[in-house]
């Protein structure tokens, strides 16, 4: 069965890697050369912590080269003997002296960065939640109405130059929610509410994952963090706010009808439809979103029909249970729908 | 002070005749008949068992081997696991494993890393090495050390084996609840029950490197000339005590929520998953330090042989070993920054964390200042040393990065920590210990290594490693999260795994190499020289070719290095000119001496070859075996199985009445063979022990305290607590029960045996009766330990106590039927110092364990 979703996922898998092996390799080569999302920060904490590292790894280096070009010389350049008392010297001076100055300077610079880090927010506020392995996302009335929460899930849309306070809870077992080109981790624990705020500085598309280790799929538990201006943020909201667009053909019309039939309603819930459970994601607007199965997939025909057919093949100890008995016309048609639900 | 505590309580047992030894009494020539037959009664009496009965040899040259050999195919085994996991991760999307089997591995690999190879090698050397070091002629107690390498062995096959039948545990080597409470088949349990098994044998090991190291050094070595490698052993041996139990603790509720479904770590019945964090790093950062500082004790002996020269700052280095044991137990919540904790705790356990690279900066500069004070002679295990050098300070200071708390709240929990703790774990055990291979070898089977396949060894390791390794840091920093069994296809992240996986594959072509040259047969190779590498410890003192007993003759040492300065040492040693030249009874034995300026006290007979020992540990092994698979009843018959193997252990082997009391050592001093109380290596035995079961018995404390401050309904306002009359009645009975052992023995002492009876049939009904009034207190009460984390702790308490208090009945029991076969007398009376001891600290669980189940709870 695995086997059989791999060979069908084979087809684009090489289409990307087609072209030529010697390409990809200049291609990995030069991107050896970035230093990955938390070099390259796009928001307030990232940014202090990118620079902490700068400095951490300089001086690192320096001092690695110095010990060895040290140790070099002994060996090597046979130096006449030491004697006893500068010997004694070199103990308290390398071992004691130096390090007590050089780690009194770092802690008096980060000890104060923690506060800095974990100020609150200043508005919006977002509950995420870890799930066995996906996110509940929901984005908090600012004025406390739980009615109003807006739910949805695997995805984190937020508002450049804005400090949005961010809720962490788990559902059953640990989580941890990184989005490395933002800020730090911060675990999530049953039973416990953790917090954190993320202040993005510039917009666009950032791999959010599961840092703590959750069971079988945890290498599958990721989602998108997508930094919008401020207005086109609460236009995004406004929208995610309002119930799923009804069906527009007829396909669509079919795959609502399969959706119901099948009773993919007693886990997801797609508002403005007798679909209402909150067990798996919420489908509200499923459409829009960028990729499938908690940022591991991407949001296309090919890998929704594969995932409706049988979603543990393609994310192991995933709770979602196989369609695979759907006939391929319903199966397109509840792909139809499903991406019409923008 | 240390002189008055060890003296004898039975004053006819003193010492006798010229001590130290002068030099004339040294010079004196000895007939070479004299000599021959006194090398033929030792050989007679160390003798190794042939064929079969090999299985029963205690000795520590072949238990200390065992061990080695058997880490070392468990690291082997260990490292199968991460090239195959390495294959996965070699492309994205790749389904070479499945993810259960990935997470399976990476947990096998992990736990087998740290349980069955780290710790224990660091047993396995210090069982091979110390006797060795301290001119001594084994371990205080080798049947100890033989029960303990089964224990290890059973355990280790059945928690490594698991992964060959899909069943291992999947969780990760750390098991945090709620992910591994609630995981579904045998795999925690296996883990859990498997491993403490192991932990317990390692317990042991440690107990007995302690008193080896105290009791067990040779004549004029005082404290401060013991080679540095025994200060290592002393302080790890101490960490050992106290950080396995805090784990052993957290396994026993781990085990009762997973076997009972008692609510420890489940947020919806007032548990809290992160006790099991606290109480497994309270283990598991002092872990990497009993991991660290042994291989730098290998560097510790190496360098000064290197250089020619004693070591630089002795001082210093002892101090720095002493305080990177302290501090270590000072930094676990670093393992814990990104769990939410206040900002004060992390920015304290921040600059705790930093502070260690002080200790261990100091034990790195008197290395090099040692190097050059010296004159180098450059060989294959320094060329190891260096390569340590290279890797551990690079893991060093990525680790000082890591204590910076915002720091870690990015790279926490990504490959970047991957690569940061294989620097430290590969610079800081496997290159030592390589290195110590290499430099022992000799020394062991009196051959050499190769030195050119020695020097492709080396290269091969180091560079794959940095092939391996280095490219995790950046694949950390591009955001890929630990434990993962695949990752995104990315240009430049599918390249970086590449790498690594290709590095993994050079490495093992390294340790193959290695295996190879270590394995091989050498029939053909020539003798190694005495003292190949012109080191000045007593180990190369030891025949070439090698014999059974050790140290010829124990020698009297008045230096760091008495090979270098005490010219005719070697020499005399070997035409028996020191102390045990012989063995006229044929019985193994060594010199107990005092703890701090090692003046001989006693001529100890130590236990020999037996089967017993193995069936103990295999019984031991059932008890702890059967209730993986939740089937209790064999479990409990294996369990007194092994009492009956131990009970019949002590009573043929421990402290039997000598025919003759006093034993002539040579050089006109007479040694009493017998000793009692804190002049007998048992007595320190037995309170090293207590220690470390004190600190898990302390963990429960810390845990129930933990949950009164973690949460606000704990105890529950409308809780029921412990029957307050009964617990207190149960308090003061148990208290009695340790009064009336306590009197046996002064009684005993005074010479009145049959009132020393009565008291010994007195104290154990009097802990029967606390044990029938704890149990009551908590069932006339009506707690139920699955409603809540409340009552299940109460449970807990009585649990421990009630198997505490049943242990001590039995050995209450042991020293009477003693007494009545005559066998524990009134000058003879080491039983009873121990079982006494023993009771002291159960006085103290008794008390603690009313006040904190019974007072406690009704002052809220």
């Amino acid at each position: 069965m695995r086997a059989a979703v791999v060979a069908a996922l084979l087809p684009w898998l090489s289409a990307c890697s087609a072209p030529s092996y010697l390409g990809e390799f200049t291609e990995g080569v030069t991107a050896l050369f970035d230093l990955g999302d938390v070099m390259r920060p796009a928001g307030r904490e990232a940014e202090q912590i990118a620079q902490l590292a700068w400095v951490l790894f300089i001086g690192a280096a320096i001092l690695w080269l110095l010990v060895m070009a040290l140790f070099v010389y002994i060996t090597k350049q046979n130096p006449r003997p030491l004697s006893r008392r500068w010997a004694e010297a070199l103990i308290i001076g390398g071992g004691g002296i130096f390090p007590v100055i050089v780690l009194g300077i770092l802690l008096v610079w980060t000890l104060p960065l923690m506060p800095a880090q974990r100020m609150p927010g200043d508005g919006l506020t977002i509950r995420v939640t870890g799930k066995q392995w996906w996110w509940k996302v929901e984005y908090l009335d600012a004025n406390g109405d739980e009615a109003n929460t807006v739910v949805s899930a695997n995805e984190i849309r937020l508002p450049k130059g804005r400090r949005t306070e961010i809720v962490l809870a788990a559902d059953r077992v640990i989580h941890s929610f990184w989005i490395p080109a933002l800020a730090g981790k911060t675990d999530m624990i049953p039973g416990q509410t953790t917090r954190m705020a993320l202040e993005p500085t510039k917009t666009g598309t950032f791999r959010g994952v599961c840092a703590e280790f959750c069971g079988e799929s945890h290498a599958l538990m990721a989602f998108d963090a997508v930094v919008l201006e401020e207005p086109a943020f609460k236009a995004w909201l406004a929208a995610e706010r309002e119930p799923a667009d009804a069906p527009r053909t007829a396909a669509e019309r079919r795959g609502a009808e399969v959706f119901l039939t099948q009773g993919c309603g007693a886990c997801h819930a797609v508002r403005g439809t007798p679909a209402q459970a909150q067990i798996g994601p919420d489908l509200t607007h499923f459409g829009s979103r960028l990729t499938l199965g908690a940022g591991s997939f991407d949001n296309r025909s090919a890998e929704r029909q594969s995932w409706v057919a049988h979603a543990a093949a393609m994310k192991p100890g995933a709770r979602m249970p196989a369609y695979a008995s759907l006939s391929d016309e319903d199966l397109a048609a509840l792909d139809r729908y499903l991406e019409g639900l923008k | 002070m240390m002189r008055d505590a060890e003296k004898t309580p039975n004053s006819d047992r003193e010492p006798q005749g010229p001590y130290p030894p002068s030099e004339a009494m040294l010079a004196e020539q000895v007939e070479p008949r004299v000599t021959a037959e006194g090398a033929a009664q030792l050989r007679a009496a160390w003798k190794t068992p042939q064929g079969v009965k090999y299985l029963t040899a205690v000795n520590n040259s072949e238990v200390g081997l065992w061990y080695a050999l058997t880490c070392f195919f468990f690291m082997m085994a260990a490292g199968v696991l991460a090239l195959l996991m390495r294959v996965q991760l070699a492309f994205p999307g790749n389904d070479f494993l499945s993810a259960d089997r990935f997470n399976q591995f990476f947990t096998m690999h992990g736990s087998a890393m740290m349980f069955l190879f780290a710790v224990p090698m660091f047993e396995a050397m210090a069982i091979l090495l110390l006797p060795a070091f301290l001119g001594a002629r084994d371990m205080p107690f080798p049947r100890l050390s033989a029960f303990g390498y089964w224990c290890f062995l059973i355990g280790g096959v059945f928690v490594f084996g698991s992964v060959l039948f899909d069943a291992a545990p999947s969780s990760g080597w750390f098991m945090y609840p709620p992910l591994a409470t609630q995981s579904e088949g045998v795999g925690s349990d296996i883990w859990l029950l498997g491993l403490s098994f192991i932990e317990v044998a390692s317990i042991a090991a440690a107990v007995e490197l302690i008193v080896g190291v105290l009791k067990c050094r040779p004549p004029g070595m005082r404290i401060n000339l013991m080679p540095l490698y025994g200060w290592y052993v002393l302080v790890v041996g101490g960490m050992i005590l106290f950080a396995f139990p805090p784990l052993i603790a957290g396994d026993f509720l781990f085990e009762l929520e997973r076997s009972f479904n008692w609510p420890f770590f489940d947020p919806e019945r007032g548990g809290n998953p992160l006790l099991w964090q606290h109480l497994f790093w309270i283990f598991g950062h002092p872990e990497v330090y009993i991991i660290f500082l042994p291989s730098i004790a290998i560097a510790a002996m190496i360098v000064p042989t290197v250089a020619n020269r004693p070591i630089v700052g002795y001082s210093w280095i002892v101090l720095s070993a002493v305080g990177t044991g302290f501090l270590s137990f000072g930094l676990w919540v670093h393992h814990m920054f990104t769990t939410g904790l206040p900002s004060l705790s992390l920015g304290f356990f921040s600059a705790a964390s930093e502070s260690v690279v002080i200790p261990t900066g100091i034990q790195l500069f008197a290395f090099l200042a040692t190097l050059m004070v010296g004159r180098l002679t450059l060989s294959v295990p320094m060329l190891f040393i260096a390569g340590a050098l290279a890797i551990f300070v690079f893991g060093g200071l990525t680790g000082i990065m890591l204590a910076l708390v915002p720091f870690d709240w990015q790279v926490h929990d990504s490959y970047f920590i991957v690569a940061h703790l294989h620097y430290t774990l590969f610079g800081g055990m496997v290159f030592p210990v390589l290195a110590g291979v290499y430099y022992f070898y000799p020394f062991l089977r009196k051959k050499m290594l190769s030195e050119r396949i020695g020097k492709w060894v080396f290269w091969l390791i180091f560079i794959g490693f940095n092939v391996t390794f280095l490219p995790m840091h950046l694949s950390g920093l591009r955001g890929m999260p630990r434990r993962v069994f695949t990752y995104p296809d990315e240009p430049g992240l599918n390249l970086l795994n590449l790498i690594s996986t290709v590095g993994a594959f050079i490495i093992a072509i390294g340790f193959l190499l290695f295996a190879w040259d270590l394995l091989r047969p050498r029939r053909k190779h020539p003798l190694a020289p005495l003292n190949p590498w012109n080191a000045g410890t007593l180990e190369w003192s030891n025949d070439v070719p090698a014999e059974a007993w050790g140290s010829r003759s124990i020698p009297y040492v008045t230096s760091r290095y008495p090979l270098w300065d005490q010219t005719k040492l070697v020499e005399r040693m070997h035409a028996g000119r020191y102390y045990l030249p012989d063995a006229p009874e044929h019985k193994r034995e060594t010199l107990i001496t005092t703890v701090l300026d090692a003046r001989p006290i006693q001529c100890m007979r130590v236990t020999g070859p037996a089967w017993i020992t193995l069936a103990a540990a295999g019984f031991t092994g059932g008890a702890f075996i059967f209730p993986t698979f939740h089937v209790y009843w064999p479990a409990i018959v294996c369990a007194a199985f092994a009492i009956v193997c131990i009970l019949y252990w002590l009573w043929t082997s421990t402290a039997p009445i000598p025919p003759k009391e006093m034993r002539d050592v040579g050089l006109g001093l007479k040694l009493p063979i017998y000793a009692a109380g804190p002049a007998s290596a048992g007595w320190w035995g037995v309170w090293i022990t207590m220690l470390g079961d004190t600190t898990a018995f302390a963990s429960l404390v810390f845990g129930y305290f933990f949950y009164w401050t973690a949460s606000a309904d704990y105890p529950p306002a409308d809780a029921v607590h412990a029957n307050g009359p009964l617990i207190f009645t149960a308090s003061l009975v148990l208290l009695c029960s340790w009064a009336l052992t306590v009197a046996a023995r002064e009684v005993n002492r005074r010479g009145r045996v049959a009132m020393a009876r009565v008291l010994l049939i007195a104290a154990p009904l009097c802990a029967v009766g606390g044990i029938a009034a704890l149990i009551a207190s908590v069932l006339v009460a009506g707690l139920d330990p699955v409603s809540h984390v409340y009552p299940a702790t109460v449970w807990a308490f009585m649990v421990w106590a009630c198997v505490h208090m049943g242990a001590g009945i039995i050995m209450q029991l042991y020293c009477l039927a003693r007494s009545l076969a005559g066998r524990m007398t009134p000058t003879h009376d080491a039983d009873l110092w121990n079982v006494t001891l023993y009771w002291h600290f159960m006085a103290l669980t008794a008390a603690v364990t009313g006040l904190v189940i019974g007072l406690f709870p009704r002052m809220m």
